[in-house]
C-alpha cells in the first residue's frame, strides 16, 4: 500500500470574509466554522479564538488537537468510519496542513485537564505550542449528559478539521512525502535480509473519556488486528480521549505518529516494517489476557524479529504493556516497549505498576510528577477556574499572582508514550 | 458466570445504577480503603476481575473506586495479589487532593468511575 503525503505549510491564521489557504496564510470565516460545529444540536454556542506561536496564550482544558488533512485521490476520506464513509483509506494522495491545528476545548467534566501554553516553560513541554492553532470552544445545551457532550465535541473537531482540509484540495504542496508498505511475501522477496519489524499499538478503551475508536469501532470492542500504517496517516484512528493530558495520544498524534514515521524513515534500509498491530487496555482483566495473546500471536504468525509497542495511559495499561511484552517475547520476538512514568514529585518512586523481566528495553517519555511552575498568561482561551481541579494541579495551583504549580500530567502531550513530546536525556 | 462477581465500591452512583441487577458492596471509604478491602478479599482466595487502577483519573484524584472480584473463593491468586499490591503502592504517589473540588465535580467522577465498571458487564457475560 502506498501513500503520498503532500505537505502544505501553513505559517499563519487569519479570520477572514472567506475561508481560504493563500500563500501559507490560512483565512478562517468564522461564520463558516461556527456554522460547521453548530450543525450538531447539543452544542448551545462556540467561540473560535486563534493562538500563535510565542504568543501570551494558555489553552485550557484542551480536548483533542487535529491536524486538517484532505484525501486528494485513492479510496476513502479523512476519517473513515467517522466523517468520511467506512472504505479502506491509506493509499494514493493526502494533503496535510503542516504548521498548525484545529484545538478543541471545553470543560466537559469538572475535573478536565490540559494546558497548552504557547510561550514561558510551559510551552517547552507541550509540541502543540509550535503551532498555530484555531481554538474551539463548545458551550453545550443545559443539562446534557457527559457522554453527549464528550461526542459533540470530539466530532466538531473532526467535522472544522475536515472543512479546513478541503481548502488545500486544489494547492500544490510544498513538499511531498511517499510512504509504502508490501505484501508478507513481497516485504520478504524484497527485503530478504532485513529483519521483520512491526509496530503494536496500544489504545484507551476503558470507558467514557477513555475510548479510542479505530475506522468508527469503539477500541474496547475490537480484538487485536493489523493494519497498513499508512491508514493511520487518513485518520484511521480517532481519540475520544479527554483525561491525562500528558500521555493520551490527540487525533493529532495518531495522524502524526511518530513511531510509524520513524520506522518508515527506517524502511527498506535496516528493517522491513511490516505492519502496524492494534490491540486495547481494557479493565476487564481476562478482556486483557485475550488482547494480549492475539497480539504475541499475531507477531508469531507475521513471523517477526522484532516489535516496538507503545502504551497510552498509566496504571491500568501498565499490566496490559507488560503481557504484551512478556508474551511477544515469550514467542521469540525482541521487544522496545515505550511509556511514561508516574515516579513521584521526587522521581524516587517505582516508575509503573507492573513490571517483569522480558521488559529490558524500555523507553520513557519522562516523569508526570514533575512539577513546574507555569507563568502568568496575558489570555487564557478556554476556562481557568477548573485549573485548581486538573490532574497535577491542588488547592494552590492557582496562586495570587496568577502562576500555576502543576505536574507536567496537566500539560497537554508532556510525557506522550510514542514519543510525540519534547522531553530528552539529550 | 454471569453473575458470578461481585463490585466493591466506594461511589453510590454505581449502587444506585447497577445494585438491582448486580452484586454491588457499597461502603463509604477512600479510595485507598477500597482497594484494600479488594486486597483482603483477594487474600481470601477471591480472584480479581478489573484492574484496580481503570481509568487515567489518578488514585487521591478521584474519591471514587468500583473493582470486581469473582464471587467464588479459590485458592490464592497471585497474579491478582500482585496487581492489587501494586496498586495499592501507587496511591501512595499522588498528593492527596480529593477533598479539594467544587461539590458538583464528585458527580462527574462518580459518573466516570461508574462508566469504567460498567464497561466490564459485557465481558463478564462470556467468560
Amino acid at each position: 500500500m502506498k501513500l503520498e503525503v503532500g505537505h502544505i505549510f501553513i505559517k499563519d491564521i487569519q479570520f477572514g470574509a472567506e475561508s481560504k489557504i493563500e500563500d501559507g496564510v490560512l483565512y478562517v470565516s468564522e461564520e463558516a466554522v461556527k456554522a460547521i460545529v453548530l450543525e450538531d444540536e447539543k452544542i448551545k454556542s462556540v467561540k473560535l479564538d486563534i493562538a500563535k506561536p510565542g504568543e501570551s496564550v494558555r489553552i485550557t482544558p484542551v480536548k483533542d488537537v487535529i491536524e486538517p488533512r484532505v484525501k486528494v485521490e485513492g479510496r476513502g476520506g479523512i476519517f473513515p468510519g467517522v466523517i468520511a464513509k467506512v472504505d479502506t483509506v491509506g493509499s494514493g494522495k493526502t494533503y496535510a496542513l503542516k504548521g498548525m491545528a484545529v484545538v478543541t476545548a471545553g470543560k466537559i467534566v469538572g475535573f478536565q485537564e490540559g494546558i497548552i501554553d504557547m510561550s514561558g516553560p510551559g510551552a517547552d513541554y507541550t509540541p502543540f505550542s509550535k503551532l498555530n492553532n484555531l481554538v474551539v470552544v463548545c458551550e453545550p445545551i443545559d443539562d446534557i449528559k457527559q457522554h453527549d457532550y464528550e461526542q459533540a465535541v470530539r466530532f466538531a473537531g473532526f467535522r472544522v478539521a475536515v472543512y479546513l482540509g478541503e481548502l488545500a484540495r486544489e494547492l500544490t504542496p510544498d513538499e511531498t512525502k511517499v510512504y509504502e508498505t508490501y505484501g508478507i511475501m513481497e516485504g520478504k522477496e524484497k527485503f530478504p535480509n532485513l529483519p521483520r519489524v512491526a509496530y503494536v499499538q496500544m489504545l484507551q478503551s476503558q470507558g467514557l473519556l477513555h475510548d479510542t475508536y479505530v475506522y468508527g469501532v469503539d477500541a474496547k470492542k475490537t480484538l487485536s488486528t493489523i493494519m497498513n500504517p499508512t491508514e493511520v496517516m487518513d485518520g484511521a484512528i480517532v481519540s475520544g480521549n479527554c483525561v491525562s493530558a500528558c500521555d493520551k495520544n490527540p487525533t493529532y498524534v495518531h495522524e502524526n505518529n511518530p513511531v510509524v514515521h520513524d520506522l518508515f524513515e527506517e524502511h527498506g534500509k535496516t528493517i522491513n516494517f511490516v505492519c502496524q498491530i492494534l490491540t486495547n487496555e481494557n479493565v476487564y482483566l481476562a478482556d486483557k489476557m485475550r488482547s494480549s495473546d492475539w497480539t504475541a500471536k499475531l507477531c508469531r504468525l507475521l513471523d517477526l524479529d522484532a516489535v516496538i509497542v507503545s502504551q497510552e495511559g498509566f496504571g491500568n495499561p501498565d499490566t496490559d504493556l507488560i503481557m504484551n511484552c512478556k508474551k511477544i517475547e515469550a514467542e521469540g520476538v525482541k521487544t522496545v516497549i515505550i511509556t511514561d512514568e508516574y515516579a513521584g514529585r521526587d522521581g524516587k518512586s517505582q516508575s509503573l505498576a507492573d513490571a517483569d523481566p522480558a521488559a529490558d528495553a524500555v523507553v520513557t517519555g519522562g516523569n508526570a510528577n514533575q512539577v513546574i511552575i507555569l507563568p502568568k498568561m496575558d489570555k487564557v482561551i478556554g476556562m481557568l477556574d477548573y485549573v485548581n481541579t486538573i490532574a497535577g494541579g491542588n488547592e494552590h495551583s492557582l496562586r495570587e499572582d496568577g502562576t500555576i504549580e502543576v505536574e507536567i500530567q496537566a500539560i497537554t502531550g508532556a510525557t506522550n508514550e510514542t514519543g510525540f513530546n519534547c522531553l530528552s536525556a539529550r | 458466570m454471569k453473575g458470578g462477581f461481585v463490585i466493591i465500591t466506594n461511589n453510590p452512583l454505581v449502587e444506585e445504577k447497577l445494585g438491582k441487577d448486580q452484586d454491588v458492596e457499597y461502603e463509604n471509604l477512600s479510595f485507598e480503603e477500597t482497594l484494600k478491602k479488594v486486597r483482603d478479599r483477594i487474600y481470601l482466595g477471591h480472584r480479581l476481575l478489573t484492574h484496580p487502577l481503570s481509568g487515567s483519573v489518578k488514585p487521591n484524584e478521584t474519591p471514587y473506586k468500583s473493582v470486581m472480584v469473582s464471587k467464588q473463593a479459590g485458592a490464592l491468586d497471585l497474579r491478582s495479589a500482585e496487581i492489587i499490591e501494586s496498586a495499592i503502592h501507587a496511591c501512595g504517589k499522588f498528593q492527596f487532593r480529593s477533598d479539594k473540588y467544587k461539590p458538583e465535580v464528585y458527580k462527574d467522577f462518580q459518573v466516570v468511575d461508574c462508566t469504567l465498571i460498567e464497561s466490564a458487564i459485557p465481558s463478564v457475560e462470556y467468560w
